[in-house]
């Protein structure tokens, strides 16, 4: 186990980007920085002059029209899109802009889909098996073996998810709202700082998106939550700050009382 | 909040992958494979060599050799399975690897002839043919056996290997990675046609006289080589069946449901595919290091994309991800193919091809999907 803790570390030293993965600095109270972030796609401008911190425990809300940039903030984020200009550190000294999205998942930034994705022909506890932190390379892969830790953890998220009785059902037997919640079950599993959730509660019902409401709540403060959603009722219900994002640049922030009394945002969102 | 639940009840932790070495197979197979071994190894032996032609119980040697030859293609279907089946990447370039393999046997045996070829030289007659005074650089040391089995394992697995690294890092798939492996064995099939190649050009390698000093189409030679034949495809399916159970088994069948989660959930499914393409294109080429000994010829038409496109239909029709459903798929389609090609043989690419049309739609998950298809 210590051997193979060191191997990944010095794994790490050797790709010159992350000197010590299990810390991400955030000695100066933010996660999340995001720095004059701007991509581009055949001219349209996705992000423009993106600037956007986000400390860390927060919950923080994205919102925007559509097209506004919130996917293509995660797909930077993540790894998915490299920017054309500015900077996204994760802490003070990771640059997640030369990272591959493997190596960003594994230092600790989870993302959820807008389109629940799960791994349809395993069982749901074997989705959350794969998700698990663990050394994630090929070999070591091939020879893991479930230990009772590994069990005991699967056995909490099953409970925090609600999937217990549900567990060696198939993933693509279960409903919609199942799905995003398995998926935010395996999010769990890699054991993130940050999670990115791209619509969480689309397709939920009433009830399950209030039981929704209350776990992210729980989450925040352990964890550092980024949210981007369309339903107004659930970011007044559980942001602590809100983003909102139009044209791919930050047009407000504050409570969700303090946006919602902006001028531009009204404009925006109500005076087409 | 119900208070947490102690492991033991969890009900995933009860069925697969529990304990600390998850059983391989279920009794029952355990007992169909023991079966198989007996038949590999004693009843068809005797029913061959000491039984005598006359009896009911004789097996024949034409018999030997068919089940020999379509053992080696189960091995082929079941490397597809890991790749296709499993992993959800459709090569159209398998045969190339089967080939390669049987090339580095093949060329083992030709140096075993010595002088009794036509031309009574040390050399291969195509090369007497050509005029050539001396082997090719890279026909050195091919005469000792030990390397020749080495270059039937590094040969397709390193080729894979670069070949799978550039495709998978730049993110090829489906049917893109598809037809450049379609190309890949094409281009290949073109360059062995070539007399000047090296590798006897369109005749390829035939009238092989012995291997490891046995005269190569003795009863008891081949009845060791039809053995051998048949555990290594036991072998590779236990292999075959360990990989798919394990924790990277699983983290396949992820790759081929949901690539992007995959990598989102911090595996990098470049390693992993190319892990599970190369072991598929080794087990290729032994497979064809073992089928060239037996049927006695290796030329250019076997990396003939018709040939690759053949062993996809095998997979197709056995049952994808189920491992022994391609073991099924390949003899069923092969017996089915000396049938026909003797008895209606200019109907028989209909044949295969109304055979994979009623399978895609009648049984998509193949022959094995027929029992199999209750569980799910």
């Amino acid at each position: 186990m210590a051997g193979g803790d060191a191997r990944a570390r010095s794994r790490s030293i050797s790709d010159g980007h992350v000197v010590n993965r299990a810390v991400v600095d955030t000695s100066h109270g933010a996660i999340l920085y995001l720095e004059s972030v701007s991509v581009s796609f055949d001219g349209f401008k996705a992000l423009n002059d993106l600037t956007l911190t986000v400390d860390a425990g927060e919950l923080r809300c994205v919102i925007g029209p559509n097209g506004a940039g919130k996917t293509t903030m995660m797909d930077v984020i993540t790894g998915k899109t490299r920017p054309d200009a500015g900077t996204a550190f994760f802490g003070q000294s990771i640059d997640l802009t030369r990272l591959s999205e493997p190596a960003i998942a594994d230092i600790g930034i989870g993302r959820k889909f807008q389109k629940p994705t799960v791994f349809t022909d395993h069982t749901v506890f074997e989705n959350l098996e794969l998700a698990r932190k663990a050394d994630k390379r090929v070999w070591p892969t091939l020879r893991a073996r479930l230990d009772s830790a590994a069990r005991d953890r699967i056995a909490t998220i099953l409970d925090t998810i609600k999937l217990t009785s549900h567990a060696d059902r198939l993933a693509g037997m279960l409903s919609h709202g199942q799905k995003q919640w398995l998926e935010i079950g395996m999010l769990l599993m890699q054991e993130p700082q940050l999670l990115l959730l791209d619509e969480p509660v689309a397709g939920m019902t009433d009830d399950e998106t209030m039981r929704s409401a209350e776990l992210f709540q729980s989450l925040a403060g352990d964890y550092t939550l980024v949210v981007v959603e369309h339903d107004m009722d659930f970011v007044a219900r559980i942001a602590d700050r809100v983003t909102v994002l139009h044209e791919g640049h930050v047009l407000a922030e504050g409570s969700m009382q303090q946006v919602q009394q902006n001028e531009q945002v009204i404009e925006v969102f109500l005076g087409r | 909040m119900r208070p947490s639940i102690t492991p033991a009840f969890v009900p995933g932790s009860v069925t697969r992958g529990a304990g600390a070495l998850p059983r391989l197979w279920s009794g029952r197979a355990w007992a169909f494979i023991g079966i198989a071994a007996l038949i590999l190894c004693v009843i068809v032996p005797v029913g061959n060599l000491l039984v005598p032609p006359g009896s009911v119980f004789h097996v024949s040697d034409f018999t030997v050799t068919l089940a020999g030859k379509i053992m080696c293609y189960a091995i082929v279907a079941l490397a597809m399975d890991l790749i296709w089946g499993y992993t959800g990447i459709l090569s159209l370039g398998h045969g190339l690897f089967f080939a390669l393999g049987g090339y580095a046997m093949g060329m083992y045996l030709m140096r075993s002839i010595g002088r009794d070829g036509v031309y009574q030289s040390t050399l291969p007659d195509f090369m007497v043919f050509l005029d050539w005074k001396a082997y090719p650089w890279y026909w050195s040391f091919t005469e000792h056996f030990w390397y020749a089995a080495l270059l039937v394992v590094l040969v397709p697995g390193i080729l894979a290997f670069v070949f799978g690294f550039f495709a998978f890092r730049s993110r090829i798939k489906g049917v893109y990675f598809s037809i450049i492996t379609q190309a890949l064995t094409y281009a290949f099939m073109l360059l062995f046609f070539r007399n000047d190649t090296g590798f006897g050009g369109n005749n390829g390698f035939t009238d092989f006289k012995r291997i490891l000093g046995f005269p190569i189409t003795a009863p008891g030679t081949r009845v060791v080589l039809f053995m051998i034949t048949g555990l290594a495809l036991i072998g590779f399916l236990c292999l075959g069946r360990a990989i798919v159970n394990s924790k990277l088994g699983r983290v396949l069948t992820a790759i081929r449901d949901a690539e992007t989660r995959v990598m989102f959930s911090g595996y990098n499914p470049v390693y992993f595919k190319l892990f599970i393409w190369t072991l598929s294109a080794v087990i290729c080429g032994i497979a064809g290091a073992l089928y060239v000994p037996q049927v006695g010829i290796i030329n250019p038409s076997e990396m003939s994309p018709a040939n690759s496109i053949e062993i996809a239909i095998w997979t197709a029709v056995g049952g994808r991800g189920t491992l022994i459903g391609p073991v099924i798929g390949a003899a069923a389609v092969s017996l089915a193919k000396s049938f026909f090609t003797q008895a209606l043989p200019e109907y028989w690419l209909y044949m295969l091809g109304l055979i994979f049309i009623l399978v895609t739609l009648y049984l998509p998950r193949g022959i094995a999907g027929l029992w199999m298809g209750k569980r799910k």
